[in-house]
């Protein structure tokens, strides 16, 4: 049984990851045709049912199926091969050290509704997406391809300078909850400042959150960020991809986006937190209460943390529709010379903040 | 179970260390010690050291090596051929140096065995709220020494690579 | 429980294989690399110890190398970068002349 409980657990964690991230194809397509006043996405149709395009997601994946499998020829066939893969396991393994919920005592049994409950989780997840990077770079070395070459380089160099910015932004975070473990974080964000603000990040570090939400913007490597790709310019890293093989860099690209939100919404926004929302049910900070099965707070809290996800995807796919694309030498300045002395600033005021409160 | 991990990991970079050094091409040279790194990183987990694990693979395998691709793809360095008859060279003195180390290791071997400790502590010493502690109270200076030491380096770093014409 | 000992020895056989690539690469880039594999062996060693001493001053020096690792790399890498441009190969023994 226990057994089981994991297998699902792995089971439909997986599964959202990758159902929200093949709708945030259909969505980019769809919102942006909103944002500029165009239909978009609607030929796709089964039996005549088209349901707003989304059919589109099943269309696309069996075009990339079918299509020709292309290896240049000067390139260097297994790197080639493998690079999208690396790129792409990387992406979800971050996946696994992030709670998508409590933990619920359910029938006798105790279950925690997180894959690997690491005590250095959030250091896990980090590490997981510094090696995501060798997927890009082998991918535009293997190609044989002075511009998908450029793209690689672009690729590492913009991704470890804003993984630096990262790092020093989610020490503020740390301190404030005094832990690596993304699960106890989220208990912590379930207290209350003051006895009725819930105790989110996006309270206790707005500057942090600021700077972090830019730099997962940043490693996720799309508009305005998206130099390593640069479709006026070079192209980019995956230049020389086709068929499956590229849509496996196309669907990590998606998925990034979706780490960004799913890491955002764990670090400031609450995780599966809902205000007021404890194992008993809610209570409410005014007095009153209102009973609730464990069951139905579960559902409630997962629920929570998906609505907050898809809200943050969609701010995300706004921000890549809104931005136009920075300059190489704009996007170093902004993350060398702005973005990294703030963060150090954020962990200074952070410390003596909380120097002050502690004592 | 841990012995099969422990082995399975050990000659992942025993093997992934050899083609490193065997390899001819950099590139290749370079992909096998992200493997390398990365099993190594495992071995510091079963060691108890979670903290050091994922600094390893964030530092290591993720910085450090990708600034080793990046210069090996900008300047993209011919295969080398190159033979062993260095060895030769400098086994008159690495032969004697070898088998003394060889000596202090089985000499140790007997020792080590005699007082395998157990490990009960294992999941707080690795924790990085002792390592913090450890570092910031009897560590310090050393801290702040390799502050300095990084910042050095990376002024220097900028130094070398700006163009002086 | 794995042993100290199997450590130690896996230790000693990166170090040695590290050892090897310094001595007989001549490409200054992949001697770099034998370098930090060396500084992983005695990294493992020092973790070794730490466990079987049962205390944190091992891994604080681990902590230590891979900074000054990093910082090494920094300068080494910017280092092997600009005596590829002056001499067009990255062979060390072609390094041989200190100015011109």
């Amino acid at each position: 049984m226990e057994y089981a409980i994991d297998v699902g657990k792995v089971l439909f964690w997986f599964s959202s990851i990758m159902g929200l991230a093949s709708i945030l194809t259909w969505m980019e397509r769809k919102q942006s045709a909103v944002m500029q006043d165009r239909i978009g996405a609607n030929r796709a149709d089964i039996f005549g049912f088209r349901i707003l395009g989304l059919f589109h997601i099943i269309a696309d994946s069996i075009k990339m199926f079918t299509k020709q499998d292309f290896v240049p020829a000067q390139g260097n066939r297994i790197l080639h091969t493998v690079a999208p893969m690396i790129a792409l396991f990387f992406a979800l393994v971050g996946f696994a050290a992030v709670p998508f919920g409590g933990t619920y005592e359910i029938a006798g049994y105790t279950v925690s509704l997180q894959v690997l409950d690491l005590n250095v989780g959030l250091l896990f997840v980090f590490a997981m997406m510094s090696m995501g990077i060798y997927g890009f770079v082998l991918g535009g070395w293997a190609s044989a391809n002075n511009y998908a070459l450029l793209g690689g380089l672009r690729a590492s160099g913009q991704m470890i300078s804003y993984e630096i910015t990262m790092g020093a932004t989610v020490i503020g975070t740390i301190m404030v909850y005094g832990t690596l473990s993304l699960q106890q974080m989220n208990i912590a964000q379930g207290e209350l400042l003051f006895g009725w603000i819930p105790a989110w990040g996006i309270l206790l570090q707005p500057l942090g959150c600021i700077l972090f939400v830019t730099a997962a913007l940043a490693e996720t490597k799309r508009v305005p960020f998206d130099v390593p790709e640069g479709e006026s310019e070079i192209i980019g890293y995956f230049v020389e991809y086709s068929g499956m093989r590229f849509g496996m860099f196309f669907l990590t690209d998606f998925i990034e986006t979706v780490l960004a939100a799913v890491l955002t919404t764990t670090l400031f926004f609450g995780g599966w937190q809902v205000p007021y929302l404890y194992a008993g049910g809610f209570e409410f900070p005014w007095g009153g209460s209102f009973e609730l099965p464990v069951v139905a707070v579960m559902l409630l809290q997962v629920g929570a943390f998906m609505a907050k996800v898809f809200t943050l995807c969609f701010i995300f796919l706004l921000i890549r529709w809104t931005l136009p694309r920075f300059r190489w030498d704009q996007l170093m300045r902004l993350g060398w010379t702005i973005m990294l002395p703030l963060s150090i600033l954020n962990i200074v005021v952070t410390g003596v903040v909380l120097l002050i409160v502690g004592n | 179970m841990e012995q099969l991990v422990f082995y399975l990991f050990a000659t992942i970079a025993v093997v992934a260390g050899l083609v490193v050094v065997l390899q001819r091409k950099a590139i290749y040279s370079a992909l096998a010690l992200i493997v390398c790194f990365g099993s190594i990183a495992v071995l510091f987990y079963q060691l108890g050291a979670f903290f050091i694990a994922a600094i390893q693979v964030i530092v290591y395998a993720g910085a450090i090596m990708v600034m080793f691709l990046f210069v090996v793809m900008l300047i993209d360095p011919e295969s080398e051929f190159f033979s062993f008859n260095r060895i030769r060279r400098v086994s008159v003195l690495a032969l004697p140096m070898s088998a003394v180390l060889a000596l202090i290791l089985l000499w140790a071997m007997p020792v080590l065995r005699e007082s395998d400790t157990n490990s009960q502590s294992l999941a707080q010493k690795g924790s990085i709220e002792v390592i913090a502690r450890s570092l910031f109270s009897d560590y310090l200076l050393p801290f702040e020494v390799t502050s300095i030491l990084i910042l050095v380096a990376v002024l220097g770093a900028m130094v070398l690579a700006k163009k002086v014409d | 429980m794995v042993s100290t000992t199997q450590f130690l020895v896996l230790g000693a056989i990166l170090f040695s294989i590290g050892t090897l690539g310094v001595i007989v690469r001549r490409n200054t880039i992949t001697m770099f690399m034998s370098i930090e594999l060396m500084l992983n062996a005695v990294n493992l060693t020092f973790l070794a110890f730490a466990r079987h001493f049962d205390q944190v001053d091992g891994q604080i020096f681990v902590f230590f190398v891979m900074t000054v690792a990093a910082a090494e790399a920094a300068v080494g890498l910017a280092l092997i970068v600009l005596l590829s441009k002056r001499n067009d190969s990255v062979d060390i023994d072609q390094a041989n002349t200190m100015k011109w």
